[in-house]
C-alpha cells in the first residue's frame, strides 16, 4: 500500500499493462507530452510505435480503434475531453457497440476509451458534460467510473485486459487527489459496487466525481445524528444491482448522487432499478441529487451552484432519512 | 513498372469468381421480389469486376471492410456461399448467425471485417487494421472498399491524412458507381474524387472498373507497394450500378425517378461479366468450357439456397448473450 495521486495510478496501470503485453497500444492528441497527466514517460518508455500523438480528428480515432482491435491489437484511445467522445460517436455507437453481436460472436474488441468528464474548473459547456449516460445507454460497451486512484488503477488494468469495449471515464481536475494504492498487480473486477462508509439510517449511492461531496455529506450528517452508508458503483456497467438491492434494504431510504444531467442520468436508471427490485423494502421515495438540466454555465459561481455538494447532498439525505 | 499480363488460369479465375458473385446475386434478387428474405438487400450487379480484381490479389490474411453492398467482397474474400446465403436468409447457420443480415456479412478468419451498414464506415476500420499490421510487424495489407457516396464524409478526409502521414498498408478502393443512394453523384460532388487522395501525395490510379484485368492490374500494383511499406494507395474504378439503390425500391420512390433507363442500358452494353467472357472467348476458350463454369456455379448457388432453407431460424435469444464477450447484456 502507497499513497499516490489519481493521475499516478491511471499512468501506473498503462505502464504495467503495456509492459505486460505488446499488443496494448495508446493514442490520442497530445498524449507524448501528456497533456492530461496520465500518460507521461509512456514515450520513452515505449517509443512512438506503441504511443502516439494523433491529429485531432475523433471520427478516426474510435474508429481506427475497431479496426486495429480487429486486427490483433489492445488499444487504449485517450479522448482528452468526454466531450470528444460526440465526435467520435458514430464508430463508438454504431461499430465497436454493436460489431461483437453483428457478426455473430466474431468480432471481439478488446478497446479502452480514457476521457474525463465533468465541471468545475470553469471550462465552459462544451468540455464539462458528464455524458456516460450516453454510453450506459448503448448496450455493448462498459463504463468504469473510477473515484479513488486504487480504483482507478485496479479498473484501468482491468479494462485493458478485457474483451469488451470500456469506457473509463476520469473526472476532470481531480487527478492531484490522493489515495491508497495496493502495491503489485492490483485489479479492481466489473460490476462489484464498494462500500465507502457504513451506516443504517439512508443509502448514499455516489456514482464517480460524486463520491468525494458524497463522504464529506456523511459526515455533516453524523454531526446531525444521522448514519449515512455510502456505496460506490464502481461500474455503471455492468452494474452491481445485487449491492445495490442489499443496500435498499438494509436502510429502505437512498439517495442517489451523480454528475449527469437529471433527465435519464444514471441516477434515475438506478432510481428505477430499485423501484422495480426493492419497492417493498423502501420507507422513503428514491431521490436524485443530480445535475439540472443544463449544460454547464462558464461563471464559477453559476456552475458550482449545478453541480452537486456536500450541502445538497446533506439537505437531501437528510429529508430522505427523516421521511 | 511493366504491367503483368494475367494468365489463361487467373482469367478464369477471375470470370469465375465474378459469375459467381452474379449468379448469387440474381437468386437474391428473385428471392427479394418473392418475400422470402426478411431485410433490405443492395445488389452489386454491375460492379463484380472491382471486387474480385481486388480480391484477386490479395493473401487469406490481409483484411478488408465493406459497404453496404457487400455480398461482392464477402465472396470475392473467399466468405463461403452457403453461410452468406443463410445469414441473409437470417438462419442460425449464417456466417453471423443471423444477427447481422445482407449489410453486416462477415468473416474474421478470412479477413473480411464486415460489410457495413455506415456509408463510409469502413474507412477508420480498415486505417486502424492497418496500423495494427505496422504495429504488429506483420506484412498484412488492409483494403477498405467504398463508393463515391462515401468519399463525401468528413471521415475519408481524416483517413486519407492518418493513413499517408503513418505510411499505412492501407489500399483504398473507391467503387464510383454514379449515385449515393438515390441521388446522382454529381448533383452532389465537387471536383474529382481522386484529387481528394492525390492532394494527400497518395499514389492514384483511376481504372475502368468494369474492365476485371484493369482492376486485377492496378490493385497487384497497390497492394504491391502497400505491403512493402511505401504506405496507402488509392485506386478510383468507374462503373455503374445496373440494381437500384435496394431491392423493391420502387415502393419508396412511389413514381419518382432518379436515373433514365436508356443510361441503364447503355452501362448493361459494359457488363463486366459478359466483356470477361468476350475475351475468354477471344484467348481461346472453348464455350463449353465457359458453359461448365457457369453449370458448376450454379450447383453451388443451389446447395447454398437449399442450405439456407433449410437451417433452422436464428436462435431469437442469442442478442442477450452476444452483446458482450463472456458477460449478459
Amino acid at each position: 500500500m502507497a499513497r499516490k495521486r489519481y493521475t499516478h495510478a491511471i499512468n501506473e496501470a498503462l505502464i504495467e499493462e503495456m509492459s505486460r503485453d505488446p499488443r496494448v497500444i495508446v493514442y490520442g492528441e497530445d498524449v507524448e507530452l501528456a497533456i492530461m497527466g496520465d500518460t507521461r514517460g509512456l514515450l520513452d518508455r515505449f517509443g512512438r510505435e506503441r504511443i502516439r500523438n494523433t491529429p485531432i480528428c475523433e471520427a478516426t480515432l474510435t474508429g481506427m480503434a475497431v479496426g486495429a482491435a480487429a486486427a490483433g491489437c489492445r488499444v487504449v484511445v485517450h479522448m482528452m475531453f468526454s466531450n470528444f467522445i460526440y465526435t467520435g460517436f458514430d464508430a463508438i455507437a454504431n461499430q465497436m457497440a454493436k460489431l461483437h453481436l453483428m457478426t455473430g460472436g466474431q468480432a471481439v474488441m478488446p478497446i479502452t476509451i480514457i476521457a474525463a468528464y465533468g465541471g468545475g474548473a470553469s471550462n465552459a459547456a462544451q468540455h464539462s458534460d458528464s455524458g456516460y449516460p450516453a454510453l450506459v445507454n448503448l448496450g455493448g460497451v462498459n463504463v468504469a467510473m473510477p473515484a479513488t486512484p486504487a480504483d482507478a488503477k485496479g479498473l484501468l488494468k482491468s479494462a485493458i485486459r478485457g474483451n469488451n469495449p470500456t469506457f473509463f471515464m476520469e473526472a476532470i481536475g481531480r487527478g492531484g487527489e490522493m489515495g491508497e494504492v495496493p502495491d503489485g498487480d492490483y485489479t479492481v473486477p466489473f460490476g462489484k459496487a464498494a462500500t465507502a462508509r457504513e451506516g443504517r439510517d439512508v443509502t448514499l449511492i455516489a456514482i464517480g466525481s460524486m463520491l468525494k461531496p458524497t463522504l464529506e455529506a456523511a459526515k455533516k450528517l453524523e454531526a446531525a445524528g444521522i448514519q449515512a452508508e455510502v456505496i460506490d458503483p464502481r461500474t455503471l456497467v455492468p452494474l452491481d444491482e445485487e449491492a445495490l438491492i442489499a443496500a435498499a434494504r438494509k436502510t429502505g431510504r437512498i439517495v442517489v448522487v451523480d454528475e449527469a444531467r437529471d433527465r435519464c442520468s444514471a441516477a434515475s436508471h438506478i432510481a428505477a432499478v430499485l423501484a422495480d427490485k426493492a419497492f417493498g423494502a423502501l420507507k422513503a421515495p428514491v431521490k436524485r441529487v443530480t445535475v439540472p438540466n443544463v449544460c454547464m454555465p462558464y461563471a464559477p459561481n453559476a456552475e458550482k451552484r449545478m453541480i452537486p455538494d456536500a450541502d445538497r447532498i446533506a439537505r437531501i439525505a437528510t429529508e430522505t432519512a427523516r421521511a | 513498372m511493366p504491367t503483368t499480363e494475367p494468365s489463361r488460369a487467373e482469367l478464369l479465375a477471375l470470370y469465375e469468381r465474378m459469375l459467381l458473385i452474379r449468379r448469387m446475386e440474381e437468386r437474391l434478387r428473385a428471392d427479394a421480389a418473392a418475400g422470402n428474405l426478411p431485410g433490405a438487400v443492395h445488389l452489386y450487379i454491375g460492379q463484380e469486376a472491382i471486387a474480385t480484381g481486388v480480391c484477386a490479389q490479395l493473401r487469406a490474411t490481409d483484411l478488408i471492410t465493406s459497404t453496404h453492398r457487400g455480398h461482392g467482397h464477402f465472396l470475392a474474400k473467399g466468405g463461403d456461399p452457403k453461410a452468406m446465403m443463410a445469414e441473409i436468409w437470417a438462419k442460425r447457420t449464417g456466417i453471423c448467425r443471423g444477427m447481422g443480415g445482407s449489410m453486416h456479412v462477415a468473416d474474421f478468419s478470412k479477413g473480411i471485417l464486415g460489410a457495413n451498414g455506415i456509408v463510409g464506415g469502413g474507412f477508420a476500420i480498415a486505417t486502424g487494421a492497418a496500423l495494427a499490421s505496422k504495429l504488429l510487424h506483420d506484412t498484412r495489407v488492409a483494403v477498405a472498399f467504398f463508393g463515391d457516396g462515401a468519399a463525401n464524409q468528413g471521415v475519408f478526409m481524416e483517413c486519407l491524412n492518418v493513413s499517408s502521414l503513418w505510411k499505412l498498408p492501407l489500399l483504398l478502393v473507391c467503387e464510383h458507381n454514379q449515385f449515393s443512394e438515390f441521388t446522382p453523384s454529381q448533383d452532389i460532388t465537387s471536383g474529382d474524387i481522386a484529387d481528394r487522395a492525390r492532394a494527400f501525395k497518395i499514389p492514384t490510379t483511376v481504372v475502368d472498373g468494369n474492365d476485371v484485368v484493369a482492376v486485377w492490374q492496378a490493385a497487384g500494383e497497390a497492394v504491391g507497394r502497400a505491403r512493402s511499406g511505401e504506405g496507402p494507395c488509392f485506386i478510383q474504378a468507374h462503373t455503374y450500378r445496373i440494381q437500384g439503390h435496394l431491392e423493391a425500391e420502387d415502393l419508396f420512390l412511389a413514381g419518382g425517378k432518379y436515373r433514365e433507363k436508356h443510361e441503364i442500358d447503355a452501362w448493361r452494353q459494359r457488363d463486366p461479366v459478359e466483356r470477361q467472357q468476350q475475351r475468354l472467348l477471344a484467348a481461346g476458350v472453348r464455350p463449353d468450357d465457359l458453359q461448365a463454369i457457369d453449370a458448376r456455379i450454379g450447383r453451388v448457388v443451389e446447395e447454398a439456397v437449399k442450405f439456407a432453407v433449410e437451417s433452422e431460424p436464428a436462435d431469437s435469444d442469442l442478442a442477450l448473450e452476444l452483446m458482450f464477450v463472456g458477460q449478459k447484456a
